[in-house]
C-alpha cells in the first residue's frame, strides 16, 4: 500500500471518516505486531534509519503501562518537505500509527510534536484528532517544536517537553530508558507511523518511501516510490532535471555529495544506499545545477550547520564554526593556502565528539564536498593564493 | 581476565579547561580549541593511575572511567 494512495494529495486532509471507508479502522491487534515490524526490516525514516521494532520491544519491556508515544513531526531540516505533506494530507494514517503504537506498548499519553513552521501540519492533525472516537482523542496533546534542526533530534525533543529546552542531553539515559517526565517514551517519526498503521493492516507492507526532491527537477517536491527504485527514475518520474546538474546530494543536509553518473544508478533503500557508504537521511535527494558555484554552496550549508549547533559542546560549537568560516574564506578568495589542510584535519577531529550526532553529520557532508569538488576546492584555494601573491 | 577501562568525555559538561591533557598527555591531547581528543583502545596498565587522577582533578567533572568492551 502507497502512503499517499486515496484521494488528491493537494485535496486536503483526508477525513476521518472517508480515512475509515477506505482503509478501515484501527486493526485488531496481538501482541505479534512487534514481530510484523521486525519482519518488514521498518527502519526510522526521520533521519537515522534505526530499526523500529528494537525500538518498540525496549519501551514495551519497561512500559508498565506508563508509556509515552511522542508522534515526532519536527521535521528540520530545510528542504525535507516530506512530514508536512504526509500531516496535511494524511493526518489519520499517522494518527493510527500512533495509536497502534499507544496500544501495543501500553502508553497512557500520546504528544503530536509538529515543528512550529509547519502550521497546516499543525491545523490538519488537530481537526484529525477532534474527529477521533474516545478513548483515542483523550490521550493526545499538542506541542509545537521550535524551528531548529536538531529540535526533532529523539533527546532534544524529550528535553524540550520536559524542560522547554531543544537541546540535545547525554545519553544514556535513553529516551527507552527516562523519556517525557522519565517515562519510558518512544519518538517515532510521522512518516515511521504511517508505515506501521500500513503494516498492520491485513496484507499490508511497508514497501515504500516518501523523497522530497530538490533543486533543478521539473516537479520538485514530494515523491513517494517503491523501495529500491532507483534516483535516475525517481528522476524520471518527477518530470526530469531542468539542468545539467553537478552533483546530486543524497540525505539532506547531513548526507553525501555523489556524482549524477553514480546517483542515478543507486537504488533507493537504507540497506543498498548504506552498502555505498551513503544513508537516505530523511529522505532528501538534492540536485545542485552545473551553473552554482559548489563550494559557495558548501559554505553556505556549512554556515547553516554550525549556525544550529546547539553551543553545547565545545568540539561542535568552535568546530563547525572555524570549518565554515574555512569553506566562506574558500569561497571568497581570502583564504592563506593552508584553509584546505585545516578542513581535512578539523573534520577528522571533530567526529564523534559531540553529545549528540550534529557534528557527525556535518562533517560527513563537508568530507562529501570535499571528495567530489576537488577539483573545484582546488581551483578556489590556487585563484586565493595567486591573488595573494 | 584483567577489566579493561577507557576515558570518556562528557561533551555537554566539558569547558576546556584542558587539565586532563596536562595530566596525561599520552592519551589526552586538545584540539585547536582547547577541547580534548582521547586516544582510542583502552588504558594500558601503568597509565591507569594518571587516568584515575585525570577523572578525579577535572574542575567540572567531565571525564569518567568505564569498562571497555573487549574486543573479540
Amino acid at each position: 500500500m502507497r502512503l499517499l494512495e486515496g484521494p488528491e494529495v493537494g485535496a486536503g486532509a483526508e477525513s476521518y471518516a472517508d480515512h475509515v471507508r477506505r482503509l478501515g479502522g484501527v486493526p485488531d491487534l496481538g501482541p505479534g505486531l512487534i514481530g510484523t515490524l521486525q519482519r518488514s526490516g521498518l527502519a526510522g525514516r526521520g533521519g537515522a534509519a534505526f530499526p523500529t521494532a528494537v525500538k518498540w520491544q525496549a519501551v514495551a519491556e519497561r512500559s508498565r503501562g506508563q508509556a509515552v508515544v511522542v508522534v515526532n513531526g519536527a521535521e528540520g531540516e530545510p528542504r525535507s518537505q516530506k512530514d508536512r505533506l504526509l500531516m496535511s494530507a494524511r493526518p489519520h494514517l499517522v494518527l493510527d500509527g500512533a495509536f497502534i503504537a499507544a496500544r501495543v506498548l501500553r502508553a497512557r499519553r500520546v504528544i503530536v510534536y509538529i515543528g512550529e513552521r509547519h502550521q497546516s501540519a499543525r491545523a490538519a492533525m488537530l481537526r484529525a484528532v477532534a474527529e477521533r472516537p474516545d478513548p483515542e482523542r483523550g490521550l493526545v496533546t499538542f506541542s509545537a517544536a521550535p524551528a531548529r534542526y536538531v529540535a526533532g533530534a529523539e533527546a532534544a525533543a524529550i528535553h524540550f517537553l520536559n524542560e522547554g529546552v531543544a537541546t540535545p542531553t547525554t545519553v544514556p539515559p535513553y529516551p527507552f530508558e527516562r523519556g517525557v517526565g522519565g517515562a519510558p517514551t518512544l519518538v517515532q517519526n510521522v512518516e515511521t507511523l504511517a508505515h506501521v498503521a500500513s503494516l498492520a493492516r491485513p496484507g499490508g507492507a511497508a514497501s515504500t518511501l516518501l523523497l522530497t526532491l530538490a533543486g533543478g527537477v521539473a516537479t520538485a517536491g514530494v515523491l513517494e516510490v517503491e523501495a529500491g527504485v532507483t534516483i535516475g527514475e525517481a528522476m524520471r518520474r518527477a518530470g526530469g532535471v531542468t539542468e545539467s546538474p553537478r552533483a546530486v546530494l543524497v540525505g539532506g543536509y547531513f548526507g553525501s555529495w555523489v556524482e549524477p553518473e553514480r546517483a542515478w544508478l543507486l537504488a533507493i533503500d537504507h540497506e543498498s544506499l548504506r552498502r555505498h557508504g551513503l544513508g537516505l537521511g530523511c529522505g532528501v535527494i538534492g540536485l545542485l545545477p552545473a551553473s552554482r558555484c559548489p563550494v559557495c554552496e558548501t559554505a553556505g550549508i556549512m554556515r547553516y550547520l554550525a549556525s544550529e549547533s546547539s553551543a553545547q559542546c565545545g568540539p561542535c560549537f568552535f568546530g563547525l564554526r572555524a570549518l565554515a568560516d574555512a569553506c566562506t574564506r574558500i569561497s571568497e578568495g581570502s583564504s592563506d593556502g593552508h584553509d584546505l589542510q585545516r578542513l581535512q584535519r578539523w573534520a577528522a577531529e571533530v567526529a564523534g565528539r559531540g553529545s549528540c550526532r550534529h557534528p557527525d553529520g556535518a562533517v560527513m557532508f563537508l568530507a562529501s564536498s570535499l571528495d567530489v569538488f576537488a577539483r573545484e576546492f582546488a581551483h578556489h584555494t590556487a585563484h586565493n593564493l595567486r591573488r595573494s601573491a | 581476565m584483567s577489566t579493561e577501562l577507557k576515558l570518556v568525555v562528557d561533551r555537554i559538561k566539558c569547558d576546556g579547561r584542558g587539565l586532563c591533557a596536562e595530566l596525561l598527555p599520552e592519551l589526552i591531547r586538545l584540539d585547536d580549541w582547547g577541547y580534548p581528543i582521547l586516544a582510542p583502545g583502552p588504558i594500558p596498565e601503568h597509565l591507569r593511575a594518571l587516568a584515575q587522577r585525570a577523572v578525579e582533578d577535572c574542575p567540572v567533572l567531565a571525564i569518567a572511567l568505564r569498562r571497555a568492551e573487549r574486543k573479540q
